[in-house]
């Protein structure tokens, strides 16, 4: 291991001369390119092959193809590509309710480019809509065939509206852009991409998280001794939900609109089983406990004397709840309950119930199996029942409800002209399209800057679902575009829903969660995972026909549970009687490619199934095939992968690699090395280190870690101070965090590498000595060395944006900017000394609070028209700088946005550098304070002069139990001896005995402990002292946004009290539990002199014969000023008495004497 | 009598601290000071110097004059550095704040006794004058390269001034200065970058350098670090002959064990040994070796960072400590 390693780290500064070369098509991504070079991160094409370990350049090659946010790329492009067109195709028509020979049809649609140019229509850069508070979007094109008189007319290319663009989705001009034209755009080619720019904000759609939709749950509430199986139904129309229950041990269905419970065997009969022979075969075959359970059932429905269809269906259209306009009979209704409310998701042709009385039956029979056996009951939380919901398909909702506005309002409009009796000229319906197309276009942009997403047709209402995308750090962009939300609520205290599920493996992190309400709610996906979008249904059900499956409709009832059925995505489609040769079969004609690789099929013996699952919103994962214990794998397809010659993909084609859901993984077999294989096994690991995420990948030795600490760096990592982007500086944004001198981490992680935070780190190796020093460093705060801090060890900016725009009123009046005001001797007032000639600040000046930065000026009269007004003055509103500390102006933006009015952006920045109380921790959910800054001199040193950067304060050690950071230490001062950077995979990494070997060698103790020298006293410490680099992150909290102290400030309008909080300089309070300490001391006159005189004393006067207040001297109430008496209340109290009075209660005071 | 030898055990350090004073020990011996005494037995060896590092050792000296060496080397030596920085202009990517941070550590060649200290009493504008500051100034833009080849993507080809070097930075000599520092002041390493530039930038700015001490900023620290060791002592209690005697030998830094003819391990050379205290782990020498490092041998290491030649620093860090002393005598409390 350790020779390997130095003989590489000679090899890393040759230059890597060959060139490497693509295959054609594919995409070049330079960054990706580094991976695949010959020489890479210390390993290069001549190290020999070994399967066990290499098989992890698997990782970087599907990374390339899928990329690390490509759930939401791939759902967008579905959406753009293939849902646009299916909203389309079931939209297609307008017609008239006036012209009966009218009609416009829609052909085709396309987003982002005309059907006459192959490429992609130019639109804004995606910076340029950031900087000027655009959206990028692209327009969404049509074709449209319509009548015209009595020609028929193909109009193409018709703009409907536009489209906000995904960021790299293929309709992006990012879109396969290389690294050097990323730059001439101004972007940052490792921005993952996968967020909608609205209004120039950021914005990400997060992954919802949902029970999966048309399958069959049964849940059991064993107290109240319920069964019940639900579906819940989706289509393009509807959403609804229909339940098999159990009441007193009798079967019933239950739907919304229907009434009450109907008994199962009445909607059995009504969906045309009519024999209860068939009925009892098809739920219970000819198993005689089941037989047993479910008998009692036939007795209710001959109670209510229903034995044919019609009499059934009767029953059935008489419990339904209608809304139409057009009565039916009750027959009818009975017929369209059957046909389209009860399990709408399966559609009915020509009247043929089969197909849904299978389907009811298979929820009757599941519901049967769990009250035989209370076991057979589904798992909400089990990942398999779940299904994740993307920015493609919320698009494809929210365009749907557009469209049909839009198509709706279309038609008004063409029937209001078209009611016209005599026109004048031929009717062009085109004319009337363009009128609305603002609607999809602000509709989209609406939705995804508020995130509310209302749509009509399933009367949904949902906030909260697109987010800004938080640009802290890096690591926090990318760890919102892997985040997952669950719908489930917050307040409602469950364990089961926040709990780790065993199925969360290898599929969701297992540490990167946020800590308090939404803890287990909210999850990331894990490194190497892939979100399925929908796939075709019909070829998959002809296939499974074509390999033996027996067709459900010509399967006779009696054999129905003697054999496996067959599930296509929740509905049955058929029996096999040999499942594992069926599901085996099939398998092959995935890994052979003649299906797609991310249909799962899977067998469930307790439910005698075989379940084929199609549909979008599945997470999987690729796993290596293994057959005959050997991993199909081979050195030789590794070398390949290597040399570039072989892409992820053929890995996939060659059925070396196959993608696996959660529900089929637990079909199998997976081993997690290759040490493990044996006959049995089917699948083996690609690497371990993917059950952790992104944001989790950055941890050190996670595996030596107790739990939590990991996930405190989780949620730690995203404020952590650094560089954001290559396009850093170019960026407007609100506040951005940015470091001075970032530098990648000593003890590095493969996930590291691959997410490329050692491009853009957040974070300095600090050198460490775990030692108490001066007392300053107690409860985790750490001593800070005045002299690194003086060489720019935590320096950082803070950039804050403050946009003004110059408006425009109608009566040809705007804003204006002043230049600046000088004094007698023509130096520039003080507020003025920032500004140029053109009255805004100048780049590069310092502005100090109070001083003006854009010096605005209003129109003094906005409302009358400039004929009959006389003033044309202007009245100066400047934007003032106030905060304690003093900024540099970094950038001032001027342009011109969407109303046309002219936008002003200004960028103030300040540097700082660390002082007492800022907030730092290490990569091991370790934070601290700074609690002094200590002289270099003053602190310990080694055999080699080497001081500190940090003391830690060892206390911090024992209850944390946070090994990897002991063991990061380790590696890392070895790196630093030997040159080299050395690795902290989870599950992997280097190995604790080979740095202290090198430790050893390099004539260093083996324990990474040291003697060191008293910096003060100058003798040798007693103890030897654990000292070397940790990677330390600077967190956003700094005492400078903190820190807040008045003596008078501003008060409440309504209470006269100070205000409240740092940012309205409000008053710091003296609460409740101070005010007992004062009172139990006995310090009247503080209490009175903090609770009224320092607060809201108010001098009020009050009558000392009616007990009410008065003013100036005289009292209203007894019309004399006789008795009034001044005295001083607080005005909260005063407030209180006149609210009293005001609802008719007369609180009246009766003064005393106060020497009484 | 005293033992001077710190003992170092697998777990800790022993008898770190002096005692030889006053008052500490019964015996009858004297050991207050007594200048002739010191005179006697003091030493300095020096083993190694040059132009940036030197090494030497202090011999027979309390711990507590030696490391007051160190921290005055350290933080009261005083040396040049850039104090303001008045930027004309700067149109690269590097923010004006970070640019002068960084000119500011860049290590000056100028000799700190050619200057005077700021005095910062008198007006802002009339504060810096020859006798107390020297002035640098830095004017470099960057622009295409017109003979670069066509298909280069190597910046340094493309560009002219696309790096800014320390040695870019120009002496500005101020009243008779040229004369009185003989050579101009420059950088002292010449290859420092301070930033990168592209076409059309510009950097343009004037610098004030004086005097000042490590303790208000690193920067005027004239180390790149001033420290000592104790003397390593290895004493062999029980012989260590063949095999074991080879793999001794390993345990410690090369050239510090020698075998003999006899292949007995004995101690070549200790000052060489880094102590990583890897044989106390080895439990076939238990009990046959005492580490030790003697409490009164100093081996200096002084890194010079440019300005003045480390053996400079360290007189001036003796003077210093002598004025101190001085002072200190002169107080009302020291007479």
């Amino acid at each position: 291991m350790v020779s390997k390693r130095r003989s590489s780290s000679v090899s890393k500064h040759a230059p890597a001369s060959k060139a490497h070369t693509h295959k054609p098509g594919v995409i070049s991504d330079d960054s990706f390119n580094d991976l695949l070079k010959p020489v890479y991160k210390g390993k290069q094409l001549t190290d020999e092959i070994n399967t066990a370990e290499d098989k992890w350049n698997l990782l970087p090659a599907f990374l390339k193809v899928k990329g690390l946010v490509k759930q939401h790329l791939d759902s967008f492009n579905y959406f753009v590509d293939v849902d646009l067109k299916k909203v389309l195709k079931a939209n297609e028509k307008v017609l008239s309710d006036v012209d009966p020979e009218f009609y416009v049809k829609y052909l085709d649609i396309r987003v982002g480019y005309k059907s006459t140019s192959k490429t992609k229509d130019l639109i804004l850069p995606p910076h340029e809509c950031r900087l000027r508070d655009l959206t990028y979007s692209a327009p969404i094109y049509v074709d449209v065939e319509y009548t015209r008189g009595r020609k028929i007319i193909l109009q193409k290319d018709l703009e409907i509206g536009r489209m906000p663009i995904m960021l790299r989705s293929n309709k992006c001009i990012l879109d396969g852009a290389s690294e050097a034209r990323m730059a001439s755009l101004d972007e940052c080619p490792l921005d993952p991409g996968g967020y909608f720019i609205v209004n120039g904000t950021e914005k990400v759609i997060l992954v919802q998280e949902q029970l999966s939709k048309n399958r069959i749950i049964v849940e059991a509430d064993e107290k109240k001794g319920i069964v019940q199986a639900s579906v819940t139904s989706s289509t393009h129309e509807r959403k609804s939900k229909t339940y098999v229950v159990t009441k007193n041990d009798k079967i019933y269905l239950k739907h919304n609109s229907i009434s009450e419970e109907v008994p199962i065997v009445l909607v059995l009969k009504a969906a045309g089983i009519i024999s209860d022979l068939e009925i009892m075969q098809l739920v219970c075959g000819d198993d005689a406990a089941y037989q047993d359970l479910f008998v009692v059932n036939f007795e209710e429905c001959a109670k209510l004397g229903i034995h044919t269809q019609q009499q059934a269906l009767e029953y059935l259209g008489a419990k339904v709840k209608t809304m139409r306009r057009a009565k039916l009979s009750i027959l009818q209704e009975g017929v369209e309950a059957i046909a389209t409310t009860i399990i709408a998701h399966l559609t009915v042709n020509d009247l043929d119930f089969k197909e849904k009385a299978l389907y009811m039956a298979m929820m009757t029979r599941r519901v049967i199996m769990a009250m035989h056996n209370p076991k057979m009951v589904d798992d909400r939380d089990y990942v398999g029942n779940k299904r994740l919901e993307l920015a493609g398909q919320l698009m494809a909702l929210l365009f749907e409800d557009l469209f049909k506005k839009f198509n709706t309002d279309f038609k008004a409009n063409i029937d209001k002209i078209l009611r016209k009796p005599n026109r004048a000229s031929e009717f062009d319906p085109l004319l009337s399209i363009n009128i609305h197309s603002n609607n999809i276009t602000s509709g989209l942009n609406r939705a995804i800057s508020t995130g509310n997403w209302s749509l009509k047709r399933f009367k949904m209402e949902r906030a909260g679902v697109t987010h800004v995308l938080s640009r802290l750090s890096y690591i926090s962009a990318l760890g919102m575009m892997t985040r997952i939300s669950s719908q489930f609520e917050k307040s409602r205290k469950v364990s089961g829903p926040r709990a780790l599920q065993p199925s969360q493996f290898g599929m969701l992190c297992t540490s990167d969660t946020p800590e308090g309400e939404a803890c287990g709610l909210v999850k990331n996906l894990a490194l190497m995972t892939h979100i399925t979008t929908d796939d075709e249904e019909d070829p998959i059900k002809k296939l499974c026909y074509l390999i033996g499956v027996e067709n459900i409709s010509i399967i006779d009832s009696a054999s129905l549970h003697s054999s496996f059925g067959v599930y296509l995505n929740g509905t049955i489609i058929g029996t096999t009687r040999f499942p594992s040769k069926f599901v085996s079969s099939f398998r092959n004609l995935r890994r052979t490619g003649k299906v797609s690789e991310f249909i799962s099929i899977y067998t469930n013996l307790h439910q005698k199934a075989v379940h084929i699952a199609t549909d979008g919103g599945r997470i999987c994962r690729p796993l290596i095939i293994v057959e005959n214990g050997i991993s199909k794998v081979k050195a030789h397809h590794l070398l390949r992968l290597k040399q570039g010659k072989f892409q992820f993909d053929d890995f996939l084609k060659q059925g070396l690699v196959e993608y696996l859901d959660v529900n089929e993984e637990n079909d199998c077999f997976i081993a997690l090395y290759e040490k493990d294989l044996s006959k049995h096994i089917t699948h083996l690991e690609i690497e371990p280190f993917t059950v952790l995420g992104a944001v989790a990948g950055l941890i050190p030795y996670p595996h030596h870690n107790q739990s939590p600490r990991n996930t405190y760096q989780c949620a730690m990592g995203k404020q952590a101070i650094g560089a954001i982007a290559y396009n850093q500086f170019q960026r407007i944004d609100t506040l951005l965090y940015l470091m001075v001198y970032p530098q990648q981490p000593m003890v590095k992680t493969k996930t590291i590498e691959l997410i490329d935070y050692d491009k853009l780190p957040a974070g300095q190796n600090a050198t460490v000595a775990v030692m108490s020093y001066s007392g300053y460093d107690i409860e985790d705060a750490l001593v800070l060395n005045k002299s690194s801090i003086d060489r720019g060890f935590g320096r950082c900016q803070v950039l804050r944006k403050n946009t003004t725009v110059l408006k425009r009123y109608p009566n040809h009046t705007k804003d204006i900017v002043a230049g600046m005001r000088v004094d007698s001797e023509g130096e520039p007032i003080f507020q003025h000394q920032s500004l140029g000639p053109d009255g805004l600040g100048e780049v590069g000046t310092r502005v100090e609070s109070g001083q003006v930065y854009i010096n605005k000026c209003v129109p003094a009269n906005a409302t009358e028209s400039i004929l009959q007004q006389g003033s044309t003055g202007h009245r100066e509103t400047p934007v003032f700088y106030k905060a304690p500390e003093p900024s540099y102006i970094d950038q001032v933006m001027m342009s011109v946005s969407d109303s046309d009015q002219a936008l002003i952006k200004v960028l103030l920045r300040q540097t700082r550098r660390p002082e007492l109380g800022d907030k730092f921790s290490s990569r091991h959910g370790q934070k601290g304070v700074c609690g002094i800054i200590v002289q270099q001199e003053d602190l310990p040193f080694n055999d080699d002069g080497v001081c500190p950067d940090i003391i830690m304060n060892p206390h911090g050690f024992p209850s944390r139990m946070t090994v990897g950071k002991m063991i990061e230490l380790i590696s890392g001062k070895a790196g630093v001896l030997n040159g080299s950077l050395e690795y902290g995979t989870c599950f992997g990494g280097s190995k604790l005995e080979d740095m202290s070997k090198i430790l050893v060698d390099k004539g260093f103790n083996y324990s990474g402990k040291d003697m060191l020298y008293s910096g003060i006293t100058g003798e040798c410490l007693q103890a030897y002292i654990f000292f070397g680099p940790i990677y330390y992150q600077k967190l956003k909290h700094m005492v400078l946004d903190k820190m807040h102290a008045r003596a008078r400030g501003p008060r409440a309008v309504l209470t006269r009290q100070p205000t409240e909080g740092r940012s309205r300089d409000g008053g710091l309070r003296l609460g409740e539990m101070e005010r007992d300490c004062v009172i139990a001391y006995g310090a009247s006159q503080l209490l009175l002199e903090r609770l009224m005189i320092s607060s809201d004393a108010f001098d009020v006067d009050i009558c000392d014969k009616c007990g009410l207040m008065g003013y100036n001297g005289w009292c209203t109430t007894c019309k004399s000023g006789e008795h009034v008496v001044k005295m001083t209340i607080p005005y909260a109290a005063k407030l209180l008495f006149q609210e009293l009075l005001s609802m008719n209660i007369a609180p009246k005071l009766k003064l005393g004497d106060v020497f009484n | 009598m005293v033992d001077n030898i710190v003992r170092i055990k697998h777990d800790r350090v022993e008898n770190t601290v002096s005692t030889d004073y006053p008052g500490f020990h019964n015996d009858n011996e004297d050991y207050s000071w007594d200048l002739t005494k010191f005179k006697s037995k003091f030493d300095i060896k020096i083993s190694y110097i040059s132009e940036r590092v030197a090494n030497f050792d202090l011999i027979n000296i309390d711990t507590s004059v030696s490391n007051a060496f160190r921290r005055i080397m350290l933080s009261e030596v005083p040396s040049v550095a850039a104090e303001q920085v008045y930027i004309f202009n700067n149109t690269s990517v590097i923010q004006d704040e970070v640019l002068a941070h960084r000119i500011g550590l860049i290590p000056l060649k100028v000799d700190p006794d050619l200057l005077n200290w700021i005095d910062n009493s008198v007006d802002e504008k009339d504060k810096f004058t020859d006798g107390n500051t020297v002035v640098l100034t830095l004017d470099v833009s960057c622009s295409k390269n017109p003979n670069a080849s066509k298909n280069s993507t190597d910046p340094n080809e493309l560009y002219k001034n696309s790096n800014i070097y320390a040695k870019d930075l120009k002496f500005e000599p101020q009243g008779n200065q040229l004369e009185k520092f003989k050579s101009p002041v420059v950088a002292a390493d010449p290859n420092i970058l301070i930033a990168k530039l592209r076409p059309g930038q510009e950097i343009s700015l004037r610098v004030h350098c004086i005097l000042g001490i490590g303790a208000d900023h690193a920067k005027f620290s004239p180390v790149s670090t001033a420290s000592y060791r104790l003397l390593p002592t290895i004493e062999i209690t029980e012989k260590i002959k063949g095999e074991d005697a080879k793999y001794f030998q390993k345990l410690f830094s090369t050239g510090v064990i020698g075998i003999n003819e006899q292949s007995e391990a004995f101690v070549k050379d200790s000052r060489r040994d880094t102590v990583s205290r890897e044989v106390l782990r080895h439990e076939r020498f238990n009990g046959k070796v005492k580490l030790g490092r003697k409490r009164d041998h100093f081996i200096f290491n002084v890194e010079s960072s440019g300005a003045m030649p480390p053996e400079e620093i360290f007189f001036k860090s003796v003077r210093i400590l002598r004025n101190k002393a001085e002072y200190l005598r002169n107080c009302p409390i020291g007479r």
